[in-house]
């Protein structure tokens, strides 16, 4: 074996068994920590296809603000581990059944010789993934790339609408309406007499 | 640097929808409530603005552009001209709703927007990747609205629900493309399409191809709404609020109905004796489980629900029979769909008003008392739904019906004739209501000048279609 | 091997630079508030830092009760291993760095938003509500604040048309003027700005806050672990002092290119000082470090919600109209800079 079959081999194993640990533990919090390992060794294999520019966005993206986004909302929920394994008893046989179903069914069907897609050769050292990249997305596939920032667009709104609302009554201060007020909004002047005793 | 940078003139209409979505998020902000209605005029203008450009810029010959992933031809002018236009009916009649109830707010029509910008974009797919985009931006969009009156649970509950069923077909859909692209190498329908030519030959690579087929059908059929993919079409017709069900009832089928001629005819062609089964199950479920089911139906909106189940059995028969006559039927069946569904969900929203609902069948007992007229323009869209002479619905429901027996299905023709005339009991029984009992309720009907000249023409198209169906008809049958 | 050479000839001078940045930042605050400092071990105090260190070394390391043990104890390794780690491709001088790769400010981006994890991490598994509210504010501030430290970093970008640290270097070269500096001034403030609060240091440290929230996410901790942290923090600072000074500073250039005659560089020792070289690197970073700790001295904290507003309403805002009008600026090749 090469040394990049032996890595191969280990980054694969890592693989496998992070995402199986993200469904068997017990702990959400470990769960998505494995989810973490999981897809930093998958950012070890897109770096070993000679995808070093996706590989490193792949842990910039996922790794270093999805997963920490997702972490922290893992933590402030109360997750009752109980429950949610109840189901998962329940459903086991029939996730079995299915699941063994469509892998055999998969590796009859994906054998072999089946994908036609010739492997891409292999780019000189100095070759620059990132700028034939950054070439192909704003020509030929700009529109597609700009579908996709539009759908993006279009999470932003959605969240900010399902999400925003001014509550009535909370004590909220707006401290440029403080500044902006004058003395005759606060204060009335009244004319009167000294009271006699 | 030199960039070669691709043709952008065919994407103008699109382009117009994008921008101007993007410019009115940014105008609607600045915009007191009491001037909401420049939002929605410039939603209108931009609506129609996209169609008067879509007819200028038609030719009729295809042209296809970003390295070939996307298309413009006589068939996205016809589909994508129909979406602006059935939305911009659908905007028309939420918004006296929308005023009613708080929800007049200026993000209903930007999301609005770009969900009728992801269908221009299924509609003009010309390549798996487009295709799925597309897809989404409207499913997420959708998603955005029905959980738009968010202080109601059932509304959130229906998101929900959509939401994880949507998202599992997508992904079936983008698994079964994925292997597509695996087997063919090809991301452009067109060398799908050679992809599998070439591969037929080779036994181990049918079964993966039909293998791929499975998911591609699975997908499309959740996004058209056919049994057994239909499960959430009720809930969530009937947990979104009015003016949402309209807009999901309507354009996004005829956008459904785009992807699967585009991914099945135009990529899919060479296999086409694998997918005509698959559809040939999904129309006869949907046929038996729409119309049975709706009888049982009390709540319109659910009502409405089984009959789109229904009528999407319709559409992919025609499908399902594969040749141009096929799908010139299909395709006139779903543009009339659109026109009877919104017209049907108009009339739910013209009896709304605040605090009531109007979506209880109840609720159009003796609606003739109340306004002869409106109960009129109601029969004639429970007509045409139910397929009866000489309205438009039985012109659409014979295209269909002729292209299968000219397929030698008697039997499916037969079997569709039947559960029609089941179907027709239950629109039947809503004219029934309206004609023959007591008003359970008798307070005026609210609507707004341009609502009711247009809901009364939406009904009227009815009868007028149905009295000259070659217009229609023959513009389908051209551009297929 | 050679590689293991060089990574130690790395590292030993980079945990002596993190030992007496703490040294430094004692003295300096201390002149600041007219005081004097440690001035106890060894000739003026200079022996402090590994007294600190022997003390912290032979401290027992407690893990508290309820507390998941394994994550506690992985906790400060999370942190301290992307902030050594990303040192791997910063350029001394011209072509003296570990690994010349191309995507090199990428691979530090992506290892930096790493960091995060050990805060997050420690927080979570102390079992305390003091470290667990300090990693939630954590987590939400570096996240906030990478976006706008990714889009300055973007005009970098654009202005070099490289991501390879020496060649962002060597686009600088030509006189001071030629420095990013100037062009992109509101990206450089922007980027020393987010880098400030990525590293969690005053006035962005709400994670820590000890007049809030104790200690924040390491309240728990003592002893090695403890110090670990404090490593990691350390090596962080001086990690975006570096960046900063590379990415718009002109790096190992010499701010006197270009304006002394080249007479001058060929004298036999003035030459050499004069030139570029790694001393001009250390010195620009030794003067972003010195900026860390003036801050610390200057600024009182900043509240949770007006960092959420500097990083979300000005911040980055600000970078996008820079980055517009930088966009303009490249596509007519304005001089002399862009051309």
């Amino acid at each position: 074996m090469t040394v990049e079959e032996i890595l191969f081999y280990a980054m694969s194993t890592v693989l496998v068994g992070a995402a199986v640990a993200v469904i068997t533990v017990r702990n959400p919090v470990h769960a998505a920590l494995a989810l973490v390992l999981a897809f930093f060794a998958t950012a070890f294999h897109w770096v070993m296809l000679e995808a070093e520019f996706l590989g490193i966005l792949l842990v910039l993206v996922y790794v270093g603000a999805v997963m920490v986004l997702f972490l922290f909302v893992v933590m402030m929920l109360d997750i009752n581990v109980a429950r949610m394994r109840e189901g998962f008893a329940r459903f086991l046989p029939v996730g079995l059944v299915v699941a063994v179903g469509m892998m055999g069914l998969m590796a009859m069907v994906v054998g072999a010789g089946v994908f036609r897609i010739p492997g891409p050769e292999r780019a000189a050292a100095d070759h620059s993934n990132t700028a034939a990249l950054g070439h192909l997305l704003y020509t030929e596939y700009v529109y597609p790339f700009e579908i996709a920032a539009v759908i993006l667009l279009v999470a932003i709104i959605a969240a900010i609408v399902l999400t925003l609302r001014r509550r009535p009554g909370t004590l909220h201060l707006d401290p440029g309406r403080q500044a902006r007020v004058r003395r005759n909004e606060r204060v009335r002047m009244v004319k009167m007499h000294s009271e006699k005793q | 640097m030199n960039l070669h940078l691709p043709d952008f003139a065919p994407v103008l209409p699109e382009l117009t929808v994008m921008l101007m979505a993007c410019a009115i998020l940014v105008i609607d902000l600045f915009l007191p409530q009491e001037r909401r209605h420049i939002t929605y005029g410039l939603t209108q203008f931009t609506l129609l603005g996209g169609v008067a450009l879509i007819l200028v810029l038609a030719t009729p010959d295809p042209r296809i552009t970003f390295g070939g992933s996307y298309v413009a031809d006589p068939l996205s002018d016809l589909l994508k001209s129909a979406v602006l236009l059935i939305s911009a009916v659908v905007f028309l009649y939420a918004r006296p709703y929308l005023q009613a109830r708080e929800l007049y707010k200026g993000e209903f029509y930007v999301l609005g927007l770009f969900g009728v910008l992801g269908m221009m974009v299924m509609i003009s797919a010309h390549s798996l990747l487009t295709l799925y985009l597309g897809l989404e931006l409207l499913a997420l969009s959708l998603y955005a609205l029905v959980a738009f009156n968010r202080d109601a649970s059932a509304a959130s509950e229906s998101a929900m629900k959509y939401f994880v069923l949507g998202s599992i077909a997508s992904g079936m859909l983008l698994y079964g493309m994925s292997l597509l692209y695996g087997i063919t190498g090809s991301l452009n329908l067109t060398g799908v399409a050679a992809g599998i030519v070439a591969g037929l030959t080779s036994p181990d690579l049918n079964l993966a191809l039909v293998f791929a087929l499975a998911f591609v059908v699975v997908g499309i059929g959740f996004k058209l709404g056919a049994v057994p993919f239909h499960m959430w079409i009720p809930d969530v017709y009937h947990g979104a609020p009015t003016p949402v069900a309209l807009f999901i009832s309507a354009a996004p089928k005829i956008a459904g109905f785009a992807i699967a001629i585009r991914l099945l005819v135009d990529g899919l062609a060479p296999l086409q004796e694998s997918w005509s089964g698959m559809l040939l199950v999904l129309a006869v479920l949907s046929l038996a489980i729409g119309n049975v089911v709706a009888i049982a139906q009390t709540n319109i909106k659910r009502m409405f629900a089984y009959s789109t189940i229904a009528h999407i059995g319709f559409v992919v028969m025609g499908l399902m029979v594969g040749n141009e006559q096929g799908y010139a039927a299909g395709m006139f069946y779903v543009l009339v769909y659109a026109l009877m569904s919104a017209g049907g969900f108009g009339m739910i929203m013209l009896l709304s008003r605040k605090g009531f609902e109007a979506d209880n069948l109840e609720d159009f007992k003796g609606l003739n008392d109340r306004s002869p007229w409106f109960a009129f323009v109601m029969l004639l869209l429970m007509f045409s739904m139910a397929g009866i002479p000489p309205t438009v619905g039985f012109y659409a429901k014979l295209a269909v019906l002729q292209s299968v027996i000219q397929a030698d299905l008697i039997w499916l023709a037969l079997f569709a004739v039947i559960l029609s005339v089941i179907g027709a009991f239950y629109y039947l029984r809503v004219v029934k209501f309206m004609y023959f009992d007591k008003p359970v309720d008798d307070a005026p009907l609210t609507g707004s000048g341009d609502f009711n000249v247009v809901l009364s023409l939406n009904g009227l198209a009815m009868i007028a279609l149905g009295l000259f169906p070659g217009v229609l008809m023959s513009l389908t049958a051209a551009v297929r | 091997m050679q590689i293991s050479a060089k990574i130690t000839l790395l590292l030993t001078p980079l945990l002596l630079a993190v030992a007496y940045t703490t040294f430094a930042e004692r003295k300096i605050i201390g002149y600041m508030q007219i005081r004097i400092g440690p001035n106890r071990v060894g000739p003026r105090g200079f022996l402090q830092p590994i007294a600190d260190a022997l003390k912290l070394l032979t401290k027992e390391v407690i893990v508290p009760t309820n507390a998941n043990r394994y994550l506690f104890l992985t906790a400060p390794v999370l942190a301290i291993a992307p902030s050594l780690a990303a040192w791997a491709v910063v350029p001394f001088d011209d072509g003296m760095a570990i690994a010349d790769i191309n995507a090199g400010l990428l691979y530090i981006l992506a290892l930096t938003s790493l960091g995060v994890y050990g805060i997050i991490v420690a927080g979570w598994a102390s079992n305390s509500r003091y470290a667990l509210l300090g990693s939630l504010r954590s987590a939400a501030q570096i996240i906030s604040y990478e976006i706008a430290m990714g889009f300055a970093l973007v005009g970098v970008i654009m202005a070099a048309g490289s991501l390879n640290l020496g060649e962002i270097v060597e686009a600088q070269r030509g006189s001071v003027y030629h420095w990013f500096l100037l062009p992109l001034l509101p990206l450089f403030l922007v980027y020393f700005i987010s880098g400030v609060a990525e590293t969690n240091r005053a006035p962005f440290d709400v994670a820590e806050g000890e007049s809030e929230i104790v200690a924040g996410f390491h309240v728990e901790y003592s002893g090695m672990a403890f110090a670990v942290f404090f490593l990691a923090e350390y090596a962080n600072m001086i990690l975006i002092s570096a960046l900063t000074a590379l990415l718009f500073l002109g790096g190992w250039l010499s701010p006197l290119e270009g304006l002394l005659p080249q007479a001058a560089f060929a004298l036999p020792v003035i030459g050499w000082v004069l030139d570029g070289g790694i001393h001009w690197f250390l010195a620009k970073t030794a003067f972003f470090l010195f900026l860390f700790l003036w801050f610390r001295a200057t600024f009182p904290r900043y509240r949770y919600d007006q960092i959420m507003r500097l990083g979300w309403k000005v911040l980055i805002p600000v970078t996008i109209v820079w980055l517009f009008l930088e966009g303009v600026a490249v596509a007519f090749g304005l001089g002399p800079w862009f051309a």
